[in-house]
């Protein structure tokens, strides 16, 4: 099933084209890495599935998103990112304890139910793999957690709010390869219910974890097919050459 | 032969120096006012009415008048203050005139305060007759401490990190929710301090008052707040200029009690903002 169609899509921050001409479709429960050097347009892609772009003043697209058929801009903007959720770069706790953080998104849906938020807040952070960590320790601050236990309360608080894709922005670019290890388990447990796309520097996450690779270079998408493919018979040269390291 | 460590400690003997230059009248100025303001302070002092021409009794409604005054002065400029400040940092977008409206609102805070207390006598006094009383001051003072709390309060609204504007919105939480969720939470700190800052200045400033409220003597409290009121400052601008043979010992008496009162109202806008602090969490 897609989930998402991309058609014609660019986009521009002030005269800088950011992204240009793409086209592709995203499955559902699927996990599909994002890979390519700096500035390639991996981020700006991944951030207009949840309209993150438009908080930036100077920020212009044009072409078409469709979430499930519906054009993302014909849905209400708060709607779409309970439906599209992310996980940032760096692990971004709000100044809140461990649970009003996993509450945080249900509480702004309206929910009040003491019980209904405990409920959610021990399902999302079992699915994080967190909860052992951090039962007996709910109202402490956020803060105290670890770098790795913080992303994975961002995976839980993004859970939460009930999505179908999870955006994770190169979640693992500020853990250890041990907390790495815990958010990649998780995302694939998380892809049965989910579709994940996954924004990675790490050319070697995205061949671990992706069912399917995309090369963005120079915000072109260069190439996209199962991830097998990609990093054993990839069809463009640049993508060959990115994966074996020779640039970027 | 330039010698590192010599320049160091050069620059260091003026930046202490500085320093010192601040430090000192600051504090001579507080040793003098105690000194010889305190000898004045008894209970008849704070609680009872001026007498014989103002060289005896107490101050007592001057206390009240400037308690009166700052209230209102902070109760208008408060709420209108932060809600400007939120709509600049927030809402507005960062184009030509709102920089320029940002510019303006910050050198208002340096006009002069008699610019105001003419602007209220033409405003409240005259045109919205409400007289010269406690309202027109009030709103008076008001207008003029605007500025330094909008300017501060604006600073503590974007020092609040935008990543976790970010993420409250990623979240699905609306514009507004996450204002008043996520970004107001950790500001109030900086609009407590801009509000002591006003405070202070309210407290404090003589022309403002001057042709919108102050009583040169009403020997009672006022009754609403279209009465005439007293006020710590111009009433010691009265009695040190204004009326010959007044005991220095009242006029310092005076000085200090207008010093002590805007201090304890600095002191529990401390206290609030220390617990605030304290509650931060990053």
């Amino acid at each position: 099933m897609v989930k998402f169609e991309i058609h014609d899509l660019n986009i521009w921050f002030g005269s800088v084209h950011a992204i240009k001409q793409v086209n592709m479709e995203i499955q559902a429960n699927e996990i599909l890495s994002v890979i390519g050097p700096a500035n390639s347009g991996k981020t700006t892609f991944l951030r207009t599935l949840n309209r993150l772009n438009e908080l930036n003043t100077h920020y212009k697209i044009t072409g078409v998103v469709e979430l499930g058929r519906e054009d993302v801009r014909g849905i209400e903007i708060e709607e779409l990112r309970r439906k599209v959720g992310m996980v940032f770069a760096l692990p971004l706790p709000l100044p809140l304890s461990i649970f009003d953080n996993v509450a945080y998104g249900v509480r702004m849906y309206g929910e009040k139910r003491k019980k209904k938020l405990e409920e959610k807040v021990e399902e999302t952070l079992m699915q994080a793999y967190l909860w052992e960590e951090v039962k007996d320790r709910l109202n402490e601050s956020a803060f105290k957690l670890s770098g790795g236990q913080q992303q994975r309360l961002c995976i839980a608080r993004t859970l939460a709010v009930g999505p179908d894709v999870i955006l994770f922005d190169e979640p693992c670019s500020g853990l250890d390869p041990i907390s790495t290890a815990k958010v990649e388990d998780a995302m694939v447990k998380l892809k049965e219910k989910f579709t994940i796309v996954l924004v990675t520097n790490n050319v070697k996450q995205a061949a671990r974890v992706g069912d399917k690779t995309a090369f963005f270079l120079s915000g072109e998408l260069i190439e996209l097919d199962k991830t097998d493919k990609i990093f054993t018979a990839p069809q463009d040269k640049r993508t060959d050459g990115y994966i074996r390291g020779k640039f970027g | 032969m330039r010698n590192p460590y010599r320049t160091q400690n050069i620059a260091f003997f003026f930046l202490f120096l500085a320093t010192l230059l601040i430090v000192v009248p600051v504090g001579l100025i507080v040793v003098i006012i105690i000194q010889k303001g305190l000898p004045a302070i008894n209970w008849q002092f704070l609680s009872d009415i001026p007498r014989q021409g103002m060289r005896a009794g107490g101050i007592f409604p001057a206390i009240v008048g400037t308690i009166y005054l700052v209230t209102g002065a902070i109760i208008f400029a408060l709420p209108i203050g932060l809600l400007a400040a939120i709509y600049l940092s927030e809402y507005s977008k960062d184009n030509l005139l709102n920089r320029l409206i940002k510019l303006a609102i910050i050198n208002l805070a340096g006009v002069p305060s008699v610019v105001y207390g003419l602007f209220g006598l033409a405003l409240f006094v005259v045109f919205f007759k409400f007289g010269a009383s406690i309202l027109s001051g009030s709103l008076t003072l008001g207008i003029m401490i605007l500025p330094v709390i909008i300017t501060t309060s604006r600073e503590a609204l974007e020092s609040v990190p935008y990543s976790f504007r970010e993420v409250s919105l990623s979240l699905g939480a609306s514009k507004w929710q996450t204002i008043r969720h996520i970004v107001l939470p950790n500001a109030i700190p900086g609009i407590l301090t801009g509000t002591i800052l006003g405070l202070g200045r309210a407290a404090g400033e003589t022309a403002p008052i001057l042709f919108t409220v102050a009583a040169f003597y009403l020997p009672q409290l006022p009754h609403s707040v279209f009465d005439q009121a007293m006020a710590l400052p111009y009433h010691l601008y009265v009695i040190s200029t204004q009326v010959p043979n007044v005991d220095e010992k009242i006029r310092y008496g005076t000085a200090f009690v207008l010093l002590a009162l805007v201090l304890i109202m600095n002191l529990v806008a401390i206290i609030i903002r220390y617990k605030f602090r304290k509650k931060k969490k990053w």
